[in-house]
């Protein structure tokens, strides 16, 4: 029985908020919600503070997080780094920069990593090494460097906490309670220990419950984290249901970013024009 | 010898990382490394399994079980002995830049971003340094954004740091005593004059400077066979161009 809400995308994405920060991952697991980001677009959520958990360098990541840049979605990102991975730059992010659009928070993974830990614990923030010297430093007025307080002369970086308001993500399945099942890749249940409100996308839900089964287990997010689950199958490219990368769609994209019109193109025909259908 | 004009140059620079690891025995390859992806997996290859590789991004060669703070984690206690970084710009005291040229935050170039080297290049002691185009714009005397500083001061903790960079054009040392480059040898069909001609930083060599081995018979065997085939699954793009297989 389930225990959280059904919904369609269209109604997960009406649960985002314009002006929330919004946390997504980092794309190496089908973890990226992409037709939840086709769906906020054609709401037209306006004003987002992006986190990524910890980059959007992934083919999917960067190009899902391009998307939501180029078209007008996201007022903030805070990134350690956002890119189509080896295929290059992500041309609607780099030029939302050079414009000046978009505020940028640059940091490093593990400064992102231990402000998930903070904010996933309830605690205020966390310390870090490294970070000295770097100009990631200068420029975070929000990290700040304090003495070791175990050891003298040994400073050290904190980080504040991260709580976002809303952590959207991606996973295969789903059982009948609504539990989550999410493999190895523990960072999709760090970003919903840490966040506010948990929309999900999965594309099937099995009978049963994932508890029941000892080997899978320990990779499930309990239903108890999660706010409100879509059920669409294929929400993942492009990635493709075994995992691999649909390179041609990313490439195929790519090019419609390079400019203004064919991004609008894009937009229009991949995304305003892809009415889901119901679950 | 017949191999040196037969191997491509990816795969000198593959070789090339794989000598920079031996006796290192967990190596991890971060974001956008293909080239070092290649040549750690040579590298894991010839050590009969003495060297335990992890690539970001690859669920075949990924033991971690913790998320992506695993890496981090690990390398805080010292766990991995190696990494690679890159930058759109490297100066000679071994700083990266990975943000942007010109004025930060809107900077005329920008880049993606400095993911995890404002930490590894700290805590790994073996970080391998890479940048395929060897020019006065990439090597430059000093960088416009320091996502990570070459050394640290006396007081900040610091096991880690740069131990060479790689070129298309050479293979530098890096003396971490000195925070200066020196020219370790050049590639075959390049000279020490286009080294000194395309860097913008100042680095010491010998008068006569020896040429990068090339990879032997069988070491373009195993870049070719296994070595390619694992590839394809982390860099499809990357192993459809210099090794012409696709995965799948």
């Amino acid at each position: 029985m389930f225990q959280i809400p059904v919904v369609g995308v269209d109604e997960l994405a009406a649960q985002v908020p314009d002006g929330a920060s919004l946390s997504v991952q980092k794309g190496d697991e089908r973890d990226v919600p992409m037709a939840l980001a086709h769906a906020l677009i054609r709401r037209g959520v306006r004003g987002l503070h992006l986190i990524t958990l910890p980059t959007a360098a992934y083919p999917a990541s960067g190009m899902m997080v391009d998307l939501l840049i180029g078209a007008g979605c996201v007022d903030s990102v805070e990134t350690s780094g956002i890119s189509l991975h080896e295929l290059g730059a992500a041309p609607r992010f780099t030029q939302a920069v050079k414009a000046g659009r978009l505020k940028v928070l640059d940091a490093t993974c593990p400064a992102v990593y231990a402000g998930l830990q903070a904010g996933a614990k309830g605690q205020p923030f966390a310390p870090l090494r490294g970070l000295i010297g770097s100009d990631l430093l200068h420029h975070r007025s929000d990290y700040r460097v304090i003495g070791n307080p175990y050891a003298p002369d040994d400073p050290i970086v904190v980080v504040p906490a991260i709580n976002v308001d809303v952590a959207i993500f991606h996973a295969d399945l789903a059982d009948a309670e609504g539990n989550v099942w999410i493999g190895r890749d523990r960072d999709r249940l760090l970003a919903a220990h840490a966040a506010n409100r948990v929309l999900v996308t999965v594309d099937r839900v099995l009978p049963g419950c994932f508890f029941d089964d000892e080997l899978r287990a320990a990779g499930v997010i309990p239903a108890s984290c999660i706010d409100a689950i879509a059920v669409v199958p294929g929400a993942g490219l492009p990635l493709t249901a075994d995992g691999l990368l649909d390179l041609a769609e990313v490439r195929r994209y790519q090019r419609a970013a390079q400019d203004d019109a064919t991004f609008e193109d894009y937009l229009r025909t991949e995304v305003f024009a892809r009415v889901p259908q119901a679950a | 010898m017949d191999t040196a004009v037969e191997a491509r140059p990816e795969e000198l620079y593959a070789s090339v990382i794989a000598e920079l690891l031996v006796g290192a025995r967990n190596v991890a390859v971060g974001m956008l490394s293909p080239v070092p992806g290649a040549g750690a997996l040579l590298a894991a290859h010839l050590s009969g399994g003495q060297t335990r590789l992890t690539i970001l991004g690859s669920r075949a060669h990924s033991r971690f079980t913790n998320g992506g703070a695993e890496l981090f984690d690990r390398a805080g206690r010292g766990g991995i002995d190696a990494f690679f970084l890159s930058g759109g710009q490297i100066d000679g005291h071994g700083n990266i830049n990975l943000v942007g040229t010109g004025e930060y935050p809107q900077t005329e170039v920008r880049w993606s971003g400095s993911f995890g080297s404002a930490y590894l290049y700290y805590l790994v002691p073996r970080v391998v340094l890479f940048r395929w185009e060897h020019s006065r714009r990439t090597l430059v005397p000093q960088v416009d954004f320091i996502s990570a500083p070459g050394s640290s001061p006396p007081g900040v903790h610091r096991p880690g740091g740069p131990v060479a960079l790689i070129t298309n054009l050479c293979l530098f040392d890096f003396d971490r005593a000195r925070g200066r480059f020196s020219l370790r040898s050049v590639h075959p069909d390049h000279t020490l004059e286009e080294v000194r001609d395309q860097t913008g930083f100042d680095f010491d060599a010998a008068p006569a400077v020896p040429v990068t081995p090339v990879p032997d018979a069988a070491r373009l065997q195993a870049l070719r066979g296994p070595v390619a085939r694992q590839m394809a699954g982390i860099y499809p793009a990357f192993a459809e161009r210099v090794f012409g297989i696709s995965a799948g």
